[in-house]
């Protein structure tokens, strides 16, 4: 089945939000995203990356530490944070913090579950302390990215830049 | 516009189905307000609303003959944004494939038990 494209994009000065549709009941998604045998096999970034630590104390106050490892060079990336708000199986919102972090101070994640006929819209806002730090996000791209499919912004932004070159 | 500013312009401008349509419609050419709006079921007005925040977000400008004012794509501009974007959506389009994946075994495996 053919899934809804990720939409990416920016709200107000500090927000970033992704919106994405999962053909999938949101108890499931919400499990994908709070029990650690779960979201270490697909929070993985890039090829080539796994989740050695993916420790997760789902509830307000709790906190979380995840580090992914490169399965060749070794080399790691850590981070983690705190729960603020959670509400299963529609809500999740926690604070993050990258170990050798790219963009200055914290982040706020908000995570929205909606259920319409058995599939699940999410929504993933990241609030970022300034301006300025959202934009290292965006410029920075996080990671080298790995050859995937591109949806349908993308294949409109590409198709148009080819076509009036 | 400089930086954040014109940033945010050119993603606001193309966080809409209708906006990445019009784009999409002149990637194959520049075209007249009336030309574009054929294929939508949308007033003349509705459309040149939206290719007023494509012009402000500096996406698409007008072309010079009096009468039909063409508008064309600015591909610069876009590529400028395509590219901001590209490495954090394939990062996360990653993860999203991966996790459609685990989400079709979860449904499987909870069928199968229920069948039991």
């Amino acid at each position: 089945m053919k899934h809804a494209a990720l939409q990416i994009t920016t709200q107000g000065d500090r927000e970033l939000v992704m919106t994405r549709e999962f053909d999938a009941p949101r108890k499931l998604v919400y499990d994908a995203h709070t029990k650690p045998e779960l979201v270490r096999r697909w929070l993985l970034g890039p090829d080539g990356w796994s989740m050695p630590i993916c420790e997760m104390d789902v509830r307000v106050g709790g906190k979380y530490r995840w580090v992914w490892r490169h399965n060749t060079n070794g080399s790691e990336m850590g981070m983690g944070g705190t729960y603020r708000e959670v509400k299963a199986p529609e809500r999740l919102v926690a604070t993050e913090r990258f170990d050798e972090a790219w963009y200055p101070g914290e982040a706020q994640t908000t995570l929205v579950l909606v259920e319409k006929g058995g599939r699940t819209t999410l929504t993933q806002t990241m609030r970022y302390e300034s301006k300025d730090a959202r934009e290292a996000v965006i410029k920075s791209g996080m990671e080298k990215g790995v050859a995937a499919s591109y949806d349908r912004l993308e294949g409109v932004l590409a198709s148009a830049a080819q076509a009036t070159r | 516009m400089h930086g954040p500013h014109r940033l945010d312009a050119i993603f606001a401008a193309l966080a809409d189905p209708t906006r990445r349509a019009i784009i999409a419609r002149l990637a194959s050419g520049q075209a007249s307000v009336n030309e574009l709006a054929q294929p939508f079921a949308m007033s003349q007005p509705a459309i040149s609303k939206h290719l007023k925040v494509l012009e402000r977000a500096g996406l698409i400008s007008r072309g010079r003959e009096a009468q039909r004012r063409p508008r064309r794509l600015e591909a610069k501009r876009l590529a400028e944004a395509d590219k901001w974007l590209e490495r954090y959506r394939r990062l996360w389009e990653g993860n999203y494939r991966r996790l459609d994946a685990l989400l079709d075994e979860l449904q499987t495996a909870g069928k199968e038990r229920k069948q039991r």
